[in-house]
């Protein structure tokens, strides 16, 4: 067992509290009321003990354990809850789950983003379990009058084997609230683990399909209004003037002005990156009304000046330079040529890669290009926001409330301790969620208004006021002498406005001569993380590059790529490089062994693609035909190393919807702008992949681990795409380049 | 402004609303029932599907007053503790990730296997095709369809 200390986050494991009654943590009545019901074989508690702030025991042993983080999709609402259950030693059964308050007193990372949820909450979610199941044993050998360590427990009862005693927590949970919050706590094996490692179905699940509400848009309270907003048509444009006597005058219209996001001498965090900090807000009874007065409005726009902007990013102040143009993505596409023509910055180099190209017999290079693309969450952004004169109540979906309550804070003028945001079940994140601008939105109106608003994005709102994926380019070269030995590697990469490079990834540490640069060009136009940032691009191009690679050298790709990684292994070149390529090999060989991977495999093209990302590594085998002139995806073979794997077939739900999603985008998907102006403002020109597009079937393994959790929301998204690309190239004897590949009703092939 | 009296999951309801206002918003503002989705307000994503009759309609583009005296299922109504087969196989295969867009699916799903009992799969994915799911849990619809339609 393993013995740790319970200084982490300390304050949070000194507050222990006896509550009588129902111990309500959320304020608003709307959220008590959705906060999930247990099954009716459970029998409400009458009283609660509150033992810290991840858990409360009803006096029947009813467990309620609170889910720290956002939930967007990626199932942290049961597994986070399920890492305590298995510490505290409990049925699960027995468990109820709430989504818990933001507080930070009590909770170290209430954020959805990076994949991290699992991976750094590990630690404090077991801790907290353990914590709370220690002290009720103490409280049991108190009662009973025994040694502490002749107590056991399994399944919520602790047991005195000697005296042939047993008691529910329940039973003691009130005197183990009372007592002080022990030193050191002890760890379970892992083998000991009857929770983590089985699969427990989603706690919201009832919920979702009898359709109760949940999401941020269902959300109400008495006298609330809807706000709406309208934007600028193009990036590269601002508000000049408002003409709102026709929306004015409209049924159900309230008010109509315009406001400005942040203050002037606000210095903005990374999330509060904004396309549009000026727009217009319309205000009334209904949706509808409120739809309908919006195109009433007879905005005047005007061409923004040139600025620079400092933000905040993780206490690193960084500028931005924002150019005034209007662009196009014709502009974007000869720009990012124009600069993958000259040389870059220089990130890495090893050896010396210019010699190496010297003499080479041959060399190949390739170019590679991306377009923008939206989230598209398919509940649009929206937030509930009640200012008062000294407080502000918010509610609703958004990936990183702890940062937008200083956001909302410092725009309302409030201390921080008088906001309160309400973490509701989200519909989609992906990352646009980070970028919580409308909270603050809200915020704004419901003050101005002196009422509850909810604002409300209209799908062509969100989708045409992103914090798109950046548009990239990268050029990829390899050398290989006159033995067919690959002997250099120089990967220089860009994009609008950011680069999409990690030098020190894999292939680097396997080639002796690698070069890496970077260059990017400015945008008007937001950007954001995307679902595995930059991963989401680079992997799938240099995957399908190191396939042409392995071509020239007439090698199998996963041999080609077994043998760079065990070079790295072996005799890793350069320093930094931040993979472990034993576990890279794993799911490699595990993809291989799994595909069935050189075996006849039923006239289906195959490709494979391998990636590390989000601490997560992933391989993939992906099997298409061709039907007509489109891929028809039969069967894709996934690999995952995420160590430990907490719940296993909500894991293969999550990685299927990666699969799903980097084929979809790389497939159909793509954000195009015409001076400015978004071309793409809802699903009947921006294509998201359908059923009938999907894989006919996915097969998800993990490898068996004992190394701690990491996370899985993104790290099967990339490979993907590179996996897919390799397949295409079997099923036509045609390489693609160009994201997405297959657009409008073109045949490929 | 007028009033439309409707036969919502088998209770009447009176509003007093646009008579262009199309249902979804009806629904969902005027009658609590917030089951029923918003996604994109043009009939391409599916989230806003109910019953009208035995129909499967996009919400976001049926006027109230188009209604008339026909029959509203929305998924609330769909069954009485929600264990109507469809539910049931969506929970058996554990079906949502972030959820928003399963009441439409279900919903879809449940009027299809009324007009097709026994579908094949190339028929699933022909008539689930007009409802998206961002998170891609397709094979887990496709399968829960399969499930509930053997049963």
């Amino acid at each position: 067992m393993t013995l740790v200390k319970t200084t982490y986050n300390r304050r949070s494991f000194l507050k222990t509290s006896v509550l009588a009654g129902g111990g309500m943590m959320l304020g608003f009545s709307w959220l008590a009321s959705c906060t999930p019901t247990p099954e009716e074989v459970l029998n409400m508690p009458k009283e609660w003990f509150n033992i810290n702030g991840f858990l409360k025991i009803g006096e029947n042993g009813v467990v309620t354990i609170m889910s720290p983080n956002p939930e967007i999709g990626q199932n942290v609402k049961t597994s986070m809850p399920m890492i305590v259950a298995e510490e505290l030693d409990v049925d699960w059964k027995n468990v109820i789950v709430e989504q818990a308050p933001l507080n930070t007193d009590v909770f170290t990372r209430q954020l959805a983003g990076g994949s991290q949820s699992i991976r750094q909450g590990w630690q404090s979610l077991r801790m907290a379990g353990a914590t709370a199941r220690q002290m009720l044993v103490e409280a049991a050998a108190q009662q009973w009058q025994v040694p502490v360590a002749e107590i056991t427990t399994a399944a919520g009862i602790l047991y005195h084997e000697k005296s042939s005693k047993s008691i529910n927590y329940g039973e003691v949970a009130s005197a183990a609230a009372a007592l002080s919050v022990p030193e050191e706590v002890q760890l379970k094996d892992l083998k000991d683990f009857k929770i983590i490692g089985t699969s427990r179905k989603n706690v919201d699940a009832k919920k979702i399909v009898t359709g109760q509400p949940l999401f941020g848009l269902d959300y109400r309270s008495e006298g609330m209004l809807i706000a709406m907003i309208v934007h600028p048509p193009a990036f590269g444009l601002k508000i000049k003037s408002l003409d709102d006597s026709a929306a004015r005058n409209m049924p159900g219209i309230k008010d109509v002005f315009t406001i400005k996001t942040y203050n002037d001498d606000y210095e903005l965090q990374w999330s509060d990156t904004s396309a549009f900090p000026e727009m217009a807000v319309v205000v009334g009874n209904t949706t509808w009304e409120v739809m309908n007065a919006k195109k009433a409005l007879r905005p005047e726009w005007e061409p923004i000046a040139p600025k620079r902007t400092e933000a905040d990013v993780f206490g690193r102040k960084v500028v931005t330079i924002t150019p005034a143009e209007l662009e196009s993505s014709e502009m974007h596409t000869a720009k990012m040529a124009e600069m993958a023509a000259k040389p870059g910055n220089v990130l890495r180099k090893d050896g010396d890669p210019e010699a190496a190209f010297k003499r080479a017999a041959r060399i190949i290079e390739r170019h590679y290009t991306a377009p923008f693309l939206a989230h598209n969450t398919l509940e649009p952004m929206n937030f509930f926001a009640h200012v008062t004169e000294d407080k502000a109540e918010l509610a609703g979906p958004i990936q990183t409330p702890e940062f937008m309550e200083k956001s909302v804070a410092a725009r309302l003028g409030l201390p921080l301790e008088n906001i309160d945001i309400q973490m509701t079940r989200q519909g989609g994140g992906f990352g646009r969620r980070l970028y919580g601008h409308f909270v603050v939105e809200a915020a704004i109106i419901s003050q101005k208004m002196k009422a509850p608003v909810k604002l409300v994005y209209t799908r062509e709102d969100d989708m045409t006021f992103g914090s798109y994926r950046p548009a990239y380019h990268v050029t990829y070269r390899a050398a290989l002498d006159a033995e067919n030995k690959l002997i250099g590697f120089h990967v220089k990469a860009g994009g609008i406005p950011e680069s999409p490079i990690a030098a020190n990834r894999f292939p680097a540490g396997s080639v002796d001569n690698y070069l890496a640069e970077d260059w990017t060009i400015p945008s008007n136009i937001s950007v954001g993380a995307w679902r595995a940032p930059r991963s989401n691009f680079i992997a799938g191009a240099e995957q399908a590059f190191l396939d042409e690679v392995a071509e020239a050298l007439g090698k199998d790709p996963i041999d080609f790529r077994l043998e760079l990684l065990q070079r790295a292994q072996d005799q890793p070149v350069g320093e930094n490089n931040d993979y472990e390529a034993a576990r890279y090999a794993g799911v490699l060989k595990l993809v291989k062994e799994k595909s069935g991977w050189g075996q006849q495999s039923g006239g289906a093209h195959r490709g494979v693609a391998a990636y590390f990302c989000h601490n997560s590594y992933v391989a993939t085998v992906v099997d298409i035909a061709m039907e007509s002139g489109r891929p028809v995806i039969q069967k894709v073979y996934c690999a995952v190393d995420c160590g430990i794997v907490v719940n296993p077939d909500a894991a293969i739900n999550l990685a299927e919807g990666g699969v799903v999603d980097g084929i979809g985008h790389a497939l159909y998907s793509a954000m195009t702008f015409k001076e400015g102006v978004p071309q793409q403002s809802n699903f009947d020109k921006y294509r998201l992949i359908r059923h009938s597009e999907a894989p006919k079937a996915i097969e998800v393994h993990f490898v068996k681990s004992d190394i701690d959790p990491t996370g899985l929301g993104e790290p099967v998204n990339p490979p993907i795409i590179g996996a897919l690309a390799n397949a295409l190239y079997k099923a036509t004897g045609k390489r693609v380049y160009d994201q997405p590949f297959f657009t409008g009703n073109q045949s490929l092939g | 402004m007028a009033i439309f009296n409707l036969n919502i999951n088998g209770k009447k309801q009176e509003v007093d609303v646009d008579p262009a206002t199309p249902m979804l918003w009806v629904l969902r503002e005027h009658l609590d029932l917030v089951g029923t989705k918003y996604g994109c307000g043009i009939a391409q994503c599916g989230a806003c599907t109910i019953h009208l009759g035995d129909i499967a309609m996009r919400s976001c583009v049926l006027p109230v007053s188009q209604v008339g005296n026909q029959k509203i299922t929305t998924i609330e109504g769909l069954s009485e503790n929600g264990d109507h087969p469809v539910q049931k196989a969506w929970l058996e295969h554990d079906v949502p990730q972030c959820g928003y867009c399963q009441a439409g699916q279900i919903m879809n799903a449940t009027a299809f296997l009324k007009a097709n009992p026994k579908p094949g799969d190339a028929e699933i994915e022909a008539a689930m095709n007009g409802n998206i799911c961002r998170c891609g849990t397709y094979i887990r619809i496709k399968a829960a369809i399969h499930t509930a339609a053997s049963k």
